[in-house]
């Protein structure tokens, strides 16, 4: 069936290439109004810090990821992009391990759950940067801190959406793995497990966002490097030049790693988009 | 061989009695179908019969052994639904019993051991018809290949007695009577005991030798919650006549 063009709105669908440039459209404007935006404020005053030209942003770019820095000779966007990466892959890691393996936990076994789905439910809704200063005072100004700071921001999310997922699973699996001979323990590692994989992606996509939050609130108070620290250290000089990129090139990694992520899981798991289809 | 005993089974939840007084003997190599309106407590007996829950009085004894409280390898099932793991191809999803059996705490198989466990699984793809589709997700199955798939996963433990609960309820006609005529020589070369709950009185004649209708005796409505379904009527079915083709091949050899 070839969608409708004309008619009623609702019934009226883009071509694939017409599709594609739509898309394009909001980013198009965007960045139009923004030169307009700094012609205009640049015109007046051509010290205006807070919408720069678009040289001017290329500059701070040059400056900060080609050339070294005065100071410590380091090429500081790939210093402060190495730094953030290996906290929010720490972090991000280490609450899929804790979160799958509570969350299989809880969704698989009575006694498991009714230990721990209320404490779970209760300390998910801790405000992570509340304890922020807890974190700091305990494991120090250093790496610890932050990595835990994202631990203790996603991974109860992740533990209840993978127990929520396990107990979704039907029971007529958990039956037929039992009749077949199957331990708790070779449903949790054969049948369960498996089948949670693909899901854990889709959570880790949902978190990816929140592990960013964290990261850049702990880097902004205490860090000597990082993507959050660079931005919050030069808001004291108004340098736009370099906070716009910096954002831009937050972004940036947070699309590739939510596409890298959806990729891997239609190619890794060939069977989960039929499985995960209702009916 | 196997037979099957049924004694003064009752299944209450909280203050709702759901079967009650049920009394049966079915001899080795039966083929019972289960029928019944809906609510009358056939699933539940079902569920009784594997252990995915256990009755409030009375027992079930097969070969004179109650039952063991969980579900076991000894009696395999096929739902209507869900049977098959979605996570593994055709091949894996037979071989998988073998691997629990063999494959110890990783419930794996590996080089030779997981060689030799792939070509028996394998006569049992061949034996449901399904040799070609060893490589394929049951997604991309139809719903006969997969209840198909689900009957050789079931097998491979080779269970003294195979449960069916509505196997053959969603699929088309034609296909249908295909399954059903494989069912039966599974049926008859295995020696299986098998129970069948089914919605379908021609499907529960055709395919078994005896037939068990569940029903309340009690209907009026205050009466509903206080009264379990119990055996309405329980007849001898005459064996199909695929049956007897069989029989005779058998005898002729």
């Amino acid at each position: 069936m070839v969608p409708s063009r004309s008619g009623r709105l609702i019934n009226r669908h883009p071509g694939p290439a017409a599709g594609r440039l739509l898309a394009l459209v909001p980013f198009a404007l965007l960045l139009v109004a923004y030169a307009i935006g700094s012609e205009i404020r640049l015109s007046e005053n051509p010290n205006d810090k807070l919408l720069p030209s678009f040289t001017a942003l290329s500059d701070a770019v040059e400056r900060m990821a080609f050339e070294p820095d005065k100071r410590t000779g380091d090429y500081l966007l790939w210093v402060d992009t190495v730094a953030s990466l290996s906290r929010l892959i720490g972090g991000v890691a280490l609450a899929t391990l804790l979160g799958t393996a509570i969350g299989i936990s809880v969704g698989l076994i009575p006694y498991a759950r009714r230990t721990m789905s209320a404490f779970i439910a209760v300390f998910a809704m801790i405000p992570p940067l509340a304890v922020l200063p807890i974190l700091f005072i305990t494991f120090g100004l250093g790496e610890v801190a932050k990595v835990v700071l994202i631990v203790f921001g996603i991974a109860p999310f992740m533990m209840r959406d993978l127990a929520m997922r396990v107990a979704e699973l039907p029971s007529e699996q958990l039956v037929k793995a039992q009749t077949l001979g199957a331990s708790t323990w070779h449903i949790a590692w054969r049948i369960v497990l498996p089948q949670m994989l693909p899901r854990i992606i889709d959570t880790v996509r949902l978190s990816l966002g929140s592990a960013w939050l964290f990261l850049i609130a702990a880097e902004a108070i205490a860090a000597q490097s990082g993507l959050g620290y660079r931005i919050f250290l030069l808001r004291r000089y108004l340098a736009m030049d370099v906070i716009l990129p910096y954002v831009f090139w937050i972004t940036l990694l947070a699309v590739v790693f939510d596409f890298v992520l959806r990729r891997y899981q239609t190619w890794a798991y060939p069977w989960f988009a039929a499985a995960r289809a209702p009916g | 061989m196997t037979e099957v005993s049924v004694r003064n089974l009752w299944m209450e939840y909280g203050d709702q009695i759901v079967l009650e007084r049920i009394n049966f003997d079915v001899p080795a190599h039966s083929f019972v179908s289960l029928v019944g309106p809906s609510g009358c407590g056939k699933s539940t007996f079902l569920r009784l019969l594997l252990s995915q829950e256990n009755a409030t009085r009375g027992q079930i004894c097969v070969d004179g052994e109650p039952l063991l409280p969980n579900p076991e390898p000894d009696r395999g099932v096929v739902f209507q639904k869900y049977s098959v793991f979605p996570h593994l191809t055709a091949l894996e999803n037979v071989l998988i019993g073998l691997e629990f059996e063999r494959g110890g705490f990783s419930g794996r198989l590996h080089g030779r051991a997981k060689r030799n466990a792939q070509a028996e699984a394998m006569q049992y793809l061949e034996g449901v018809g399904l040799a070609d589709a060893a490589q394929k997700y049951p997604s991309s199955l139809s719903g006969g290949m997969q209840q198909r798939l689900a009957i050789a996963q079931a097998l491979i433990k080779k269970p003294r007695i195979l449960l069916l609960d509505e196997p053959f309820g969603a699929l088309d006609p034609g296909i249908r009577s295909e399954v059903h005529d494989l069912m039966l020589r599974l049926w008859w070369e295995t020696k299986m005991t098998v129970f069948m709950v089914t919605h379908d009185l021609r499907e529960a004649f055709y395919l078994g030798t005896r037939v068990i209708a569940f029903d309340r005796v009690r209907k009026r409505e205050e009466e509903l919650e206080r009264y379990g379904a119990t055996i309405a009527f329980d007849t001898p079915s005459d064996p199909a006549p695929f049956v007897t083709e069989l029989a005779t091949a058998e005898a002729a050899e």
